[in-house]
């Protein structure tokens, strides 16, 4: 399955949450989505944000100076 | 069975709107979390940059309570509208360049518009009279009501009953006689309710929600605003007005000089679209230019930022200029003495 990446590189949170959850509502359950961000402070906040809106985390990994985040759209 | 009904609670992150969105939630209605951003909130941001912040657990409050609640929350980025409201406030602004008032109104706004468009019945803050001197008083409550046009679909669960009734009250939605009566500066009926809800681990935010009722914010706002004849600003801006020591060494241009090795790595994130200094032959912070700089304005920065290096008693420091396209060239000054700082440069 393809997965979409959002570039939220340079942006302070809440910003990387508020484009993750853009991009989200358009795309189908069950697609991937994967937030590349420089502000470490989104390696809590999108999964924060992914647990209470139902959707599910598949991975959080630093790499050098980039947090990736890659989440599972939930259905609702 | 009757229809459940679905309101959207206004979340600053705070602990009143934690409350409200709770007591409501307790009378068995579905409730969702709005956030707004308008690019001042003090959430997230300033963890990423001071490194000394950044040791400190970081969570976005707004977050934290939508998960304390079990419910969802929307954040809505208002960057862009935001800018009208703080422009030309009708109200007027705070003890700083807080638009509160007004604030409050658009949110409410925005909130109602969401309801409109997403199905909800109703809207939900954590406002109490007499809480906040500008915006939360008997006589702004149905102000912000009207001005937003939410009028009788916006209950305030804290203190509806010193209210009149709204539309949820009237129709059963909610019981009024479960709702309260808060009201002035105290905040220990919302210490006790939180308590009885098992809460402990709330923000206390010292001010409000935003850097605009920080006075020193607010004074390098104004500065900004000056400098460029005319109310605007963006994005980049206003972040950089939460970094830095910021030097107005002319009405063309101002230095900003990182305090701390954290800020330094910030602001190298903009030396694509400022021109910056740093010191070579002695360690030192490094510096951003906003404006226009002849020359001897450079030169002037540059003996600036050597009397804030490591080399302020040397005889000359040298200095590296960094344009946009990342031309670089040096220039060797001798630092300013301490007496030759004048005061006002400092914002
Ligand atoms: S403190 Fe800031 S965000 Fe909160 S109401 Fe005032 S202007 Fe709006």
């Amino acid at each position: 399955m393809s997965r979409m990446v959002v570039d939220c590189r340079r942006m302070l949170c809440p910003m990387p949450v508020i484009k993750v959850q853009n991009q989200a509502v358009k795309m189908a359950p069950g697609e991937e989505l994967e937030a590349v961000c420089t502000d470490p402070g989104a390696l809590n906040d999108i999964p924060a944000w992914s647990r209470i809106n139902g959707h599910e985390v598949l991975e959080t990994r630093t790499e050098g100076a980039e947090y990736i985040v890659v989440i599972r759209v939930g259905d609702s | 069975m009757t229809q459940q009904r679905k309101a959207v609670a206004l979340i600053s992150g705070g602990l009143d709107s934690l409350l409200a969105a709770r007591v409501v939630q307790e009378q068995g209605v579905h409730v969702e979390g709005i956030n707004f951003y308008t690019g001042f909130c003090v959430e997230g941001h300033t963890h990423a940059i001071r490194k000394k912040d950044r040791a400190k657990p970081k969570r976005n409050n707004a977050l934290w309570v939508a998960e304390q609640l079990g419910m969802k929350l929307h954040i809505v980025d208002i960057i862009e509208e935001y800018k009208q409201v703080l422009f030309n406030p009708k109200h007027g602004y705070g003890a700083n360049l807080n638009p509160c008032l007004d604030c409050k109104i658009f949110m409410v706004k925005k909130a109602h518009e969401w309801i409109q468009e997403n199905g909800f019945d109703f809207i939900i803050t954590g406002e109490v009279i007499g809480q906040r001197p500008m915006s939360q008083r008997k006589d702004t409550m149905p102000v912000i009501a009207r001005d937003s046009g939410a009028t009788n679909l916006l209950l305030r669960p804290l203190c509806a009953r010193n209210l009149p009734e709204t539309l949820p009250e009237q129709e059963g939605w909610v019981d009024r006689e479960q709702l309260f009566d808060f009201s002035g500066r105290t905040r220990k009926p919302q210490m006790a309710l939180a308590e009885k809800f098992g809460f402990d681990d709330y923000a206390q935010p010292a001010g409000g929600c935003c850097f605009l009722t920080d006075a020193q914010y607010s004074v390098k706002l104004a500065d900004l605003w000056r400098a460029r004849g005319e109310k605007s600003y963006e994005m980049d801006d206003i972040m950089l007005l939460k970094v830095g020591r910021h030097l107005r060494l002319s009405p063309d241009f101002k230095l900003i000089i990182s305090r701390e090795e954290g800020e330094g790595n910030f602001m190298q994130g903009y030396r694509n679209q400022y021109v910056s200094l740093k010191t070579t032959s002695h360690p030192g912070p490094m510096a951003l230019v906003d404006g226009v700089v002849s020359e001897q304005d450079l030169q002037l920065a540059a003996r600036v930022l050597a009397r804030y290096s490591k080399g302020k008693t040397a005889e000359s420091v040298e200095v590296e200029i960094r344009d946009m396209d990342a031309n670089t060239r040096c220039l060797k000054v001798a630092p300013m003495g301490p007496l030759e700082i004048i005061p006002e440069w400092i914002l």
